[in-house]
């Protein structure tokens, strides 16, 4: 299980305010599907819109990325640069 | 190996000459305004003289009378878009706004907004279709001001915005396009247990990225629908991509060869020319060249945001800082889609930091489009947060470094926008600080002293290299990221580490989108890290193909040789008595070994390492004129791993000279109308080489695990503190806190006679 923490309130808006989930998910596939099945919305937004940091390390555009067990979990607005 | 892990390297880490660096000097390198095709047309842009205006009609039938006159588009020549977000640079972007600020269609949204363009034989010609061309404006009223634009009853851009991320979602339309808030922790009640609390509002102005070469590009529309377009930018994919979508052709039928670019910095992340050169030559018949004047630049592309920034910093008496709380409003230009989002994640990001909320909000205002500059967003948040602790310091009587030095982010933090930190160097950079020889110097009179820190995340992404070995033993590394910060270099020394061999016998070349896989644009200081990724990948899988062609050679196991200082030996005395063979050797026989060898990966790299940097700044302020002198400048960051330690050096050091302007000097100065009234590098004042002292750097080296050599992207971490360092600086000159940019000289004396009408 994996504690997903939501900083951000362009996630929070899904889930009524809630800032922090658990999920069983093994890979950030696994965590956008489950995100949507239980807050229609989110999974999407995540998918598309949002970075994902797994133990401080952030993905982007990379759905295979695996989730360890008991991993920290952050959805973040993308990073670009200049 | 090295005793601490680090695996023992030839080339990683010295200083080569660069291998373009000879076509530059010399003047053979094509930049974008360069390159010419047989038969071009000189295509030039029609540009509102209103800040916001409806536009009723365009009548071009006088422009297309005129001799020589090839062609004449406007919005109706390109398809019209429905709302679809992508990403690049600094944020989401919107391909219905996308292709508005390209060529607007209904209304003009400021001052320089493209409304026509012509092809013509001549730029006589083309002038004289562009001044034939009748455009029927019904004037709007306008609002540059970001607070103003936010108002009630302000002058609202586009009647489909409602402000996004509000409870209930407004009835009415807004120039706020979105609010965030990013909370940690419970503030107010952090708040509720420190001693001391700073709290103050900032502000900056909007600024170019001031790249010297503006935007050019050559477009070919040829018969069969295959479109060539030779132009300068930040990549190549992304102007294929962005093309692509904007005029509804196939990916497949676009080619875009890449030119040298004259500084980007961000701003060349988008596309403004290019559609329209293809669109005109579909129409002519003929290849379109087009280049932007320096005004065309100023007036029609994206600078990034001005904003103001709410900062309040709680304290104890010890100097732990305990909670922050910050507002930003951020103004996006035309179009939705400022970089408040990172603006507010990196705000407080160099402490410590458990209970902390931002607010930011995003605004249309009637400029041009922003677009990404440096680290975008995060050098206005932390103009506001680096100023406040700087105040902070003083009320605690402390030393900056030290305050900074006690709640500074180390491995194992929790980031105040949420992660917790790998390997990082924040702490190292501050370290530098103090134990370099500026921090020492004693100070004159009406002469001060400013430290600021600061932090960028770095980004990764999808990228693709190709190496082939040539029959001569030398190899040719190619890689689909346009070179602006010496790219080209780091590309061919981490091949050649690799490979085993000099760094001469590597050639590094920028193929063309078709030429090489796709590559994500050359933004976010990735290209050294995913690039140089698969670079490194891609060697790895060609000594591999040595190997096995030195095993056919020996007719041993593959696994029986090893790839040693560029030969191919033995793995051990049981693999038997073989006399080395070289690259050289292995190549001269590849054909009848099996065939040339090549490589080729294709990786989307993820976890680029943060950066920090600390500046330290000393200047003398002259009361009786205004004007900042810069007496010394310092700056240290981590960069991971050097890979040419030069060229890390010069990207600190243009950062750090680009937020000298920022804070100095540059602004966008609009009169009543809502016209661009300093729109050239006469009256918009960019440093120059005889504002500046020798900027000094300190590369401090904290590898990042996720790269093959440990390197960090490094060009956006350097233009976040220097507007805080230098305001901090001043306020310690004088004993005047600065609390907005530019802090140009009018601004600064007008500080320096209240400050003595106060005292009378």
């Amino acid at each position: 299980m994996a504690r997903i923490v939501l900083t951000h309130s362009a996630c929070r808006q899904y889930t009524g305010g809630t800032a922090e989930l658990e999920s069983d998910a093994t890979s950030i596939r696994g965590l956008v599907r489950d995100l949507e099945a239980r807050f229609p919305g989110l999974g999407r937004q995540v998918e598309e819109s949002m970075a994902v940091a797994i133990d401080g390390v952030m993905h982007q555009d990379d759905l295979t990325a695996p989730i360890p067990e008991g991993a920290e979990v952050y959805l973040l607005p993308r990073i670009g640069g200049g | 190996m090295a005793p601490d892990g680090t695996p023992d390297l030839k080339v990683v880490g010295t200083r080569p000459i660069r291998p373009d660096g000879v076509d530059k000097v010399t003047g053979r390198a094509q930049f974008g305004a360069d390159f010419q095709l047989p038969g071009q047309l000189v295509g030039k842009v029609l540009r509102s003289p209103h800040a916001h205006a409806r536009i009723r009609s365009i009548d071009t039938s006088k422009a297309e009378a005129i001799p020589g006159v090839k062609a004449v588009m406007t919005a109706a020549d390109m398809p019209e878009i429905t709302s679809e977000e992508a990403f690049v640079g600094e944020g989401p972007a919107d391909f219905k706004d996308m292709s508005g600020n390209t060529m607007a269609r209904d209304k003009a949204l400021y001052d320089g907004h493209a409304v026509a363009a012509v092809a013509a034989t001549s730029a006589a010609a083309a002038d004289a279709a562009l001044a034939a061309i009748e455009v029927d404006y019904e004037v709007l009223p306008h609002v540059i001001d970001v607070e103003d634009a936010m108002v009630e009853g302000a002058p609202v851009l586009h009647d489909d915005m409602f402000t996004s991320g509000v409870d209930p979602k407004p009835a009415t339309p807004s120039n706020v396009a979105k609010r965030m808030v990013f909370e940690l922790g419970d503030v107010d009640a952090a708040f509720e247990k420190a001693d001391i609390v700073i709290e103050r509002k900032y502000k900056t102005a909007p600024v170019h990225q001031g790249y010297i070469e503006p935007h050019a590009c050559v477009a070919q529309y040829a018969a069969d629908g295959q479109v060539q377009i030779y132009c300068s930018s930040q990549g190549q994919f992304m102007v294929r991509a962005y093309v692509a979508k904007l005029l509804g052709i196939d990916i497949s039928e676009i080619r875009v060869t890449p030119l040298e670019i004259g500084g980007g910095f961000g701003g060349k992340t988008l596309v403004y020319l290019e559609p329209l050169a293809v669109v005109l030559s579909r129409k002519s018949g003929r290849p379109v060249k087009m280049a932007m004047t320096r005004e065309e630049v100023f007036r029609g592309s994206g600078p990034t945001s001005g904003g103001t920034v709410w900062v309040k910093i709680g304290a104890k008496r010890d100097g732990t800082i305990v909670a922050g709380d910050a507002v930003l409003k951020f103004q996006a230009g035309a179009y939705a889609g400022s970089p408040v989002g990172p603006g507010c994640m990196t705000a407080f990001a160099v402490y410590d930091l458990q209970d902390v909320r931002i607010t930011g909000y995003d605004v249309v205002t009637n400029r041009p489009k922003v677009a990404a500059y440096r680290a975008p967003g995060a050098p206005i948040s932390n103009f506001g947060v680096e100023s406040a602790v700087d105040e902070l310091a003083r009320e605690l009587d402390m030393d900056p470094v030290e305050l900074r030095l006690k709640n500074a982010a180390k491995k194992g933090t929790k980031a105040a926008y949420g992660p917790t930190f790998g390997d990082i160097g924040c702490v190292e950079t501050l370290e530098a600080v103090k134990n370099h020889p500026n921090y020492n110097v004693p100070l004159g009179p009406n002469q001060g002293r400013g430290v600021a820190a600061g932090f960028w995340f770095n980004i990764g992404g999808e990228s693709s290299a190709t190496v082939n070995i040539n029959e001569d033993g030398t190899a040719v590394v190619a890689t689909g990221n346009p070179d602006i910060g010496g790219s080209r270099a780091s590309m061919a020394m981490m091949a050649a580490e690799v490979l085993g061999i000099d760094v001469e016998r590597v050639r590094p070349i920028v193929a063309d989108t078709s030429s090489v896989g796709y590559c994500f644009l050359t933004g976010g200081s990735r290209v050294t890290f995913a690039t140089g990724m698969a670079v490194v990948e891609a060697s790895k899988s060609a000594v591999n193909e040595l190997k096995a062609r030195a095993a056919k050679t020996w007719d041993i196991p593959v696994d029986a040789v090893e790839w040693e200082d560029g030969r191919a030996v033995p793995a051990g005395s049981n693999a038997g008595d073989f006399e080395p063979l070289s690259l050289e050797d292995l190549a001269a026989k590849s054909g009848r070994t099996g065939g040339p060898i090549a490589a080729t990966s294709s990786l989307n790299a993820q976890g680029a390492g943060p950066g920090f940097g600390t500046h330290l700044v000393d200047v003398e302020v002259d009361r009786e004129t205004g004007h900042v002198k810069v007496l010394r400048y310092l700056a240290t960051q981590d960069a991971g791993r050097a890979i040419h330690p030069s060229y890390v050096e010069g990207q600190i050091q243009g950062g750090a000279v680009q937020g000298i302007g920022w804070a100095l000097n540059e602004e966008y100065i609009y009169d009543d109308k809502g016209r661009l009234e300093n729109p050239g590098f006469l009256d918009y004042r960019i440093p120059v080489a005889s504002d500046l002292p020798m900027i000094d750097t300190v590369v401090v080296e904290v590898p990042n695990p996720r790269h093959p050599y440990g390197a960090r992207g490094v060009g956006e971490v350097p233009i976040v503190p220097p507007m805080a360092a230098m305001a901090n600086a001043i306020q310690d000159a004088i004993g005047i806190r600065m609390t907005e940019l530019p802090m140009s000289p009018p601004k600064v004396r007008k500080a320096v006679d209240e400050q003595a009408a106060a005292e009378e």
